[in-house]
């Protein structure tokens, strides 16, 4: 395991590694989309194809959203100590840190899940 | 932190404040206005903001006299046209954005106690703008050349110089100064909370205020450079006639919709952000309590900022994008009711686990949720791409925008102007005038817009000047206007109570809402802002640390005295807060208003296209900025280390990622870089529109491209070789600027060669015109890029920076790191990809 999860840092940017796959799943399932239908990319390419495509990397993403998730819970010291997470100590604020950024992952999941909606039921360009 | 607190007898005491008053004293007179202190600018920018909002809530009232009755006469089309460009341009750009960082500027020094932002000559240059672009766009009306196309502008009809005239370049010239106040905003925002924290006060104890605040400038950072791109882009068609949005000539108008909009959906969040962060400073007072679920507000502030990016194409809903595009935005736009929802739960648990004191801010701030609700819920309707295509351009959208941003900011920043009256002067607004304000503006606010909802869903469009009699919409339209009379009579209640000469209070209370936050501690008298800098150890310090005024009043924590006659803060670390340097920053200033005038001058000057003038006006604000870096930043201090209180020595002088100026630098490229993206995605936009996206125009060529690309990562390198030769004395360095100097003119040159010696014509079509903006936006930061290398090779002439002191190599060397992913960027894609789309 420990070859495969990444170890622990300490800085405010890990706050951010959810919303950022989000942020990122959404600009390529967007840009994909909207470069095949305004240039019908290569036509032996069907929407489907681009579907499937799209499918997969969602369940990528949602994979790095629950890694992200466990990393957020491990910082939680895996659930131990009960929010507000408030005393002045560096436990306290990794805890914080941990759990706020466990919800984002939520959030960030959730988000990405509407995602597929649309890829699940629209089955062409329909201009 | 366990540190003796420090113990100075009442004589020590007074000396010690009167050196503080010295160092941190407000000038009289004329001189009044050279001041940059936070609390100066913070107020100046407040009440300009909201004396632009007063103005923008006339010109309301004039549409709404003239729509009062059907086939009205009042004011003529034009002017209604004016009039509603001008409303929706002033409220969105000169007040709700600017207002928060007004109150930013204001609150946060005090909040995270410290003295002052990290760059108070910045947000005076920032306010100075602000002020200047402001009157520019506003003052126009007065001589019926407002830019009249609404308030985003669309081409072609923003285009069309004879429908437009001059009203359009004010807006685009006007407001793209206001821009770059923002983003100079958004700098020290992110940097002052960052770094400049009060010793003890790590991420969790942070006031919610100030996550907020970061979150927002953050997006600030991401949401205007787009909008600074399409400007560039749509004023370029407007001066020279390059066809960007002009589809004769391979242009498309849907390029500004897509830029206006990345702007402008985060725009909404960015102005509702802030608002609630007022709430959740109120909320917990007058529940007297902690708020319930500070992590959840994290969540919800970061949530919201993230999604807000993904929302924008929900305002083109009507324009003939695919349908699986506009469902994936309509996803998105549904997504972000949930973290919108979770603040608002937040709020009302802390309210039912507290014991609510119903006073005139939480009256507002409840209001103002109520009708924040209403306008959420009629935004998950009209995200649905079918209801939208029943709703868009109709009054049901006008209706819905209002009770989203009347709702979402209005409210709450009256809550906070009643809140906060106090900090600023001392003394509480009126109890009574404030409820009958409340009960005028909440009841105006419905009976104004609520039946906008049914008149837009019969059908009538936004923007309409008049309307027939007869179809349904005329008593609509009467209750809408006098409405909207009763909600200004609420807001000239508010001004009134607040100009109205009160009496100072008996006793001293500088807390008289028992907050638990640490800028309740601040003496509106004086304008040290901290009396000492204090070690925080809670959330609501002034709730769980007992003693702390009188500690800070005593000047028992960090920086009690000013002896070096500097102004100083303290800087902290991210994370946790310790104290790692002791900051000076800059006083009283001439050079920052010329510099604002000078630039203002620019901006005007190239609205009436004297281009004498505006070359005129771009040296004094060179000069002036030039002056204001020689002389106010990175000086070298006169010992390196400085005993700063309690026993601890800090440096003056830090360089690299721990200085606040390299943080500056480097969220300023960030922003910076957000617009070049979005030049280079109007490059690939136009390709992905055309079958042949050169339109047949010969290209720049592989040859000068690639030439101008190695040249630059060149001179990259050289600058990043004086950087390290700067470590071990001047002369390697000095060499290696003369170089990294060269090669620079040379790269440029050669960036633009290309287009150039091809023959490209940029007016011919948008090929050649996309090309080109590419070039000279890589040049224009090249030549920057120059003249840094200059100034760092004078400075070392100078003396000013050696192996030790070398804070300005450092930045240069940081904004280089940008400059070779532009030049890279640039020109491999210009020189590169029409080679391997064909």
């Amino acid at each position: 395991m420990k070859s495969v999860i990444p170890r622990e840092v300490e800085s405010l940017w890990t706050l951010f590694t959810a919303p950022t796959v989000w942020a990122l799943h959404f600009i390529v399932c967007y840009a994909t989309v909207a470069i095949f239908c305004a240039r019908g990319l290569a036509s032996d390419i069907s929407f489907d194809t681009i579907r499937l495509a799209l499918a997969i990397f969602t369940l990528l993403a949602l994979a790095i959203i629950v890694l992200s998730a466990y990393l957020a819970w491990r910082q939680w010291g895996f659930g131990s100590g009960d929010p507000p997470h408030d005393a002045p100590t560096r436990k306290d604020r990794r805890y914080f840190q941990g759990f706020a950024t466990l919800l984002l992952s939520g959030l960030s999941f959730v988000a990405v899940a509407y995602m597929a909606i649309p890829l699940m039921f629209i089955a062409e360009c329909q201009p | 932190m366990n540190e003796e607190l420090g113990n100075f007898s009442p004589q020590e005491r007074a000396a010690q404040e009167e050196r503080l008053r010295k160092v941190w004293e407000t000038p009289k007179g004329i001189r009044y206005w050279t001041s940059v202190n936070n609390s100066q600018i913070g107020l100046w920018y407040g009440v300009t903001a909201f004396a632009f909002m007063l103005f923008a809530g006339l010109l309301a009232l004039l549409m709404r006299l003239q729509l009062a009755v059907p086939e009205n006469d009042l004011i003529s089309a034009d002017l209604f046209n004016q009039a509603f460009t001008l409303h929706g341009t002033v409220m969105m750009f000169l007040f709700a954005v600017p207002i928060f960082e007004a109150i930013a500027i204001f609150l946060l020094p005090s909040m995270l106690g410290a003295r002052e932002l990290p760059f108070p000559r910045l947000s005076a240059f920032g306010f100075w703008s602000f002020l200047i672009g402001g009157i520019f766009v506003c003052g126009s009306i007065f001589f019926n050349a407002a830019p009249n196309a609404g308030w985003f502008m669309y081409p072609p009809l923003a285009t069309d110089e004879e429908y437009s005239g001059i009203g359009a370049d004010i807006w685009l010239l006007g407001l793209s100064f206001i821009e770059v106040a923002s983003i100079a905003a958004a700098v020290e925002i992110i940097v002052g909370i960052m770094k400049c924290r009060a010793p003890g006060m790590r991420i969790n104890l942070m006031p919610m205020f100030a996550w907020y605040l970061l979150i927002v400038a953050g997006m600030i950072l991401f949401a205007f450079p787009p909008l600074i791109a399409g400007d560039i882009l749509f004023e370029m068609e407007r001066m020279f006639d390059w066809p960007f949005f002009d589809a004769e000539r391979g242009g498309d108008p849907l390029l500004w919709q897509h830029l206006f909009w990345i702007f402008g959906h985060p725009e909404v969040y960015i102005i509702f952000l802030p608002a609630i962060a007022l709430m959740a400073m109120i909320v917990p007072t007058f529940s007297q309590r902690p708020i319930v679920g500070y992590s959840w507000i994290v969540l919800a502030a970061v949530g919201t900022g993230f999604l807000s990016f993904g929302l924008w194409v929900h305002h083109m809903f009507a324009t003939g994008l695919p349908q699986i595009s506009l469902a994936f935005f309509s996803a998105a736009s549904e997504a972000v009711a949930i973290p919108t929802a979770v603040q608002i739960f937040v709020f009302i648990a802390t309210m039912l686990a507290g014991r609510v004191i119903f006073s005139v801010p939480m009256l507002f701030g409840a209001g103002g949720l109520i009708i924040f609700v209403i306008g959420g819920l009629t935004g998950v309707m009209v995200a649905l791409v079918p209801f939208d295509w029943q709703a868009h351009d109709t009054y049901f959208v006008v209706a819905h925008l209002h009770y989203v941003l009347i709702g979402g900011m209005l409210f709450p920043v009256v809550a906070g102007i009643y809140y906060y009256f106090p900090f600023f002067t001392g003394k509480k607004l009126s109890d009574f005038w404030g409820k009958v304000a409340f009960w005028l503006m909440f009841s105006g606010f419905n009976i104004a817009f609520f039946p906008m909802h049914f008149s837009g869903l019969r059908g009538m469009p936004r923007r309409v000047f008049t309307y027939p009699e007869g179809i349904g919409w005329d008593w609509f339209n009467l209750l809408s206007t006098v409405g909207a009379f009763i909600f200004a009579a609420g807001v000239a209640t508010l001004v009134i109570d607040i100009l109205r000469p009160k009496h100072r209070p008996h006793e001293r209370n500088l807390n008289p809402w028992n907050s638990g936050t640490l800028e309740w501690t601040n003496d509106p008298q004086e304008s040290w802002g901290m009396r000492s800098v204090p070690i925080i150890t809670s959330r609501y310090p002034l709730w769980d640390q007992p003693d702390l005024r009188r500690n800070i009043e005593e000047g028992r924590y960090y920086l009690p005295d000013a002896k070096s006659g500097e102004r100083e803060t303290l800087v902290t670390s991210v994370l946790d807060a310790e104290p790692i340097q002791c900051l000076r920053v800059g006083g009283l200033s001439y050079v920052t208003i010329i510099a604002a005038i000078a630039l203002g001058g620019v901006f005007i000057a190239l609205t009436f296209h004297w281009w004498i003038m505006t070359i005129g006006f771009a040296i004094i604000t060179f000069i002036a900025i030039i002056v204001w870096l020689w002389t106010g930043t990175a000086p070298i201090p006169e010992a390196p280390e400085i005993d700063v209180g309690l026993g601890l020595k800090l440096p003056i002088y830090v360089s690299g990622p721990a200085s606040v100026g390299w943080w500056a630098m480097f969220i300023t490229m960030v922003g910076d870089g957000t617009a070049f993206a979005s030049l280079i995605f109007g490059y690939f936009f136009y390709w992905t529109i055309h079958e042949d996206f050169t339109a047949a125009v010969p290209g720049p060529g592989a040859f000068w491209p690639i030439m101008a690309l190695v040249f630059f990562v060149v001179a990259w390198g050289l600058t990043l070789l004086a950087r390290e030769f700067n470590n071990k004395g001047a002369a390697g360095a000095r060499m290696a600027l003369v170089a990294a100097f060269t090669v620079t003119v040379a790269a440029s040159v050669a960036g633009l060669a290309g287009p150039y010696l091809h023959g490209m014509d940029p007016t011919a079509n948008v090929y050649p015109a996309t090309v080109w903006i590419l070039a000279i936006w890589t040049v224009a930061h090249a030549a920057v890029g120059a003249i840094m290398q200059l100034y760092c090779l004078a400075r070392s002439f100078a003396g000013k920076m050696t192996a030790e002191y070398d804070q300005d190599i450092r930045n240069v060397a940081l904004y280089w790191h940008f400059m070779a992913v532009t030049a890279v960027v640039t020109f491999g894609v210009i020189g590169l990809f029409p080679m391997v789309s064909a």
